[in-house]
């Protein structure tokens, strides 16, 4: 029931325009990154090579991109998320799905696997990139690993806080406008304050690590608990949806 | 009507249901019962609470207070398997414009749980239900809207559930639209149960066994449509002469309670001799009165539903029932 849902999602997403031309916005951009990074590598090469345990291609090349790719897609998740829900409600096809007989869970859950195929989808492609450089040189594969579950974690709780926000109206404009918000709020917390806290609730501040290659268990939880608590929190609002009107 | 048989437990019961929205009560403690292969008509005006109940009864909106058992599971406790027994069409037909009709009804099939080697003949049985043969491969976006309620009926009855549930069917739809939507409900009638809400009056009178109309959230009439019918039946007729005998003349006939006159050639006689009707027509004819309309008054639904939904009486009744 929940791959059905999912199915469906999915088909949506890329019968309209809107996924595709994320795709390909992403990869022009990242594709031009990687190119100059490239570039850089080159250029700095001479100096790398005078140095004792100098950074590799991976940190030099891959890292970079995949940091700016987390700022671009943090505006850019948003306008895939604004629709799971606030799109159904005012459409009106909620009733569809409430009028089923599945569990406000398994619908959920179904929106939610939706979009983590499409995080898949385009987290794999922008992997492609990096992946090309085997055929010159060796990479580190364990930290692309690192980098690439990072990736999909990061991306999987922008999509949970996404799905959240657009449970919680039916404009697809304030779905995307909030969730937005919420993210960069996660991403800029840390900045300017020394409260540990604020460190702990940043999202920045456990994905570098990823990026670096260190893969702590802390981390990952994070990211899975952000995930489940606003998948959670979805559910929640859908039920009380039917509650409250 | 038939399956009123005390022995078989009924398809629906609801009972004392009501919901809130605030401060307004928008559906105050209703109760009815449907037997299997009953068509019940939901009558009410614009704003009554008949589209809340309607979501009530499909598990759409939860109830305030009350219970709903659908083919003896409730919907709160049980709701998926309450919900399985149910085909619903809201007032607006729930249909995904971006994707053609036969992919949205696999879709709905899928969520209907139905096997995945049966969703192509559920599918042809449906389309072949409602009339959709021939726009499998469209768009649903770009069909007419008498064509997308088709899709919202073809989706609440391809997984063949003992209840379908149609809020509204025919609104928006041109006449000859709305003649063949109800000869659909009608067929629908034959071999499951259908609730139909609506406020086209001629629409129950067309298509259901039995009446309620629910007014400010409450139920304040329930009756089969042969009582209605039988109590249509008053002793009430309009004549029209083109040369009119005097007021006093008339009323001397047998049988005559009551004359109103409408205007100077038009009468409204109650009446109480049976074959008075036939008497009138010869007096008529033998005293050259010139006879050209006759019209049996009948009380229809119509006047019932505006007697009851726009009366003080109605209202005190209300009341009485809320004290």
């Amino acid at each position: 029931m929940i791959w059905t849902i999912a199915r469906r999602e999915i088909t949506s997403m890329f019968l309209s325009p809107l996924a595709w031309v994320i795709l390909a916005v992403i990869q022009a951009i990242l594709g031009w990154m990687f190119l100059a990074q490239i570039e850089n590598f080159f250029i700095l090469q001479p100096q790398l090579i005078e140095l004792e345990n100098a950074p590799g291609v991976t940190d030099i090349i891959v890292a970079p991109i995949f940091s700016l790719a987390a700022i671009i897609l943090l505006m850019i998740m948003p306008l895939l998320t604004m629709r799971t829900l606030a799109e159904e409600k005012k459409n009106k096809t909620i009733n569809l799905l409430f009028s089923a007989p599945i569990s406000i869970t398994q619908l959920v859950l179904g929106k939610y696997v939706g979009l983590l195929f499409f995080v898949l989808i385009l987290t794999s492609m922008l992997m492609l990139m990096p992946l090309s450089l085997l055929v010159g040189t060796d990479l580190d594969l364990g930290k692309l690993f690192s980098i690439y579950i990072g990736m999909i974690l990061l991306l999987g709780s922008f999509a949970a806080i996404g799905l959240y926000l657009s449970s919680l109206t039916d404009s697809q404009t304030i779905a995307a406008v909030s969730t937005f918000g919420a993210l960069l709020m996660l991403w800029i917390i840390e900045w300017r304050t020394e409260q540990t806290l604020f460190h702990y609730l940043s999202l920045l501040a456990h994905h570098q690590p990823l990026l670096e290659g260190q893969f702590s268990s802390v981390d990952i939880s994070y990211f899975l608990l952000i995930i489940l608590l606003f998948c959670g929190l979805t559910i929640r609002q859908l039920d009380g949806d039917r509650l409250q009107h | 009507m038939e399956a009123t048989s005390n022995d078989t437990p009924p398809l629906v019961q609801v009972e004392n249901l009501s919901r809130r929205y605030g401060d307004t009560l928008a559906v105050d403690q209703v109760s009815f019962t449907l037997q299997k292969g009953e068509v019940l008509g939901f009558l009410g005006p614009n704003g009554a609470g008949k589209s809340s109940s309607m979501q009530m009864i499909t598990g759409n909106l939860a109830p305030t207070t009350g219970q709903i058992t659908i083919n003896g599971f409730d919907m709160i406790d049980q709701p998926i398997q309450a919900k399985s027994c149910i085909g619903y069409l809201p007032e607006n037909p729930p249909v995904y414009r971006d994707l053609t009709v036969d992919e949205f009804l696999t879709y709905c099939s899928r969520l209907h749980r139905i096997p995945s080697a049966d969703i192509h003949s559920a599918l042809d049985a449906a389309k072949q239900h409602c009339g959709l043969e021939d726009v499998g491969k469209r768009l649903i976006g770009n069909l007419s809207k008498g064509f997308q309620q088709r899709v919202g009926i073809a989706q609440a009855i391809i997984h063949q559930p003992p209840l379908v549930i149609l809020d509204e069917p025919t609104v928006g739809l041109d006449p000859i639209q709305v003649r063949e939507i109800r000869k659909l409900i009608q067929s629908l009638g034959k071999d499951r149960s259908v609730i139909l809400s609506t406020h086209i009056l001629p629409e129950v009178q067309a298509t259901c066994d039995r009446v309620q109309i629910i007014r400010k959230g409450a139920l304040i009439y329930s009756a089969s449509i042969d009582e209605l019918n039988q109590q249509g039946q008053a002793n009430n007729l309009t004549v029209a002469f083109k040369t009119p005998p005097g007021l006093q003349e008339l009323s001397d006939l047998t049988g005559v309670n009551n004359i109103t006159e409408i205007d100077h050639l038009r009468f409204n006689i109650q009446f109480e001799n049976e074959n008075f009707a036939e008497s009138l027509v010869q007096q008529a004819v033998a005293k050259n009165w010139g006879l050209f309309e006759l019209i049996p008054q009948t009380t229809s639904l119509e006047e019932i539903f505006v007697e009851l939904t726009t009366s003080e009486t109605g209202d005190q009744e209300i009341q009485e029932n809320a004290a």
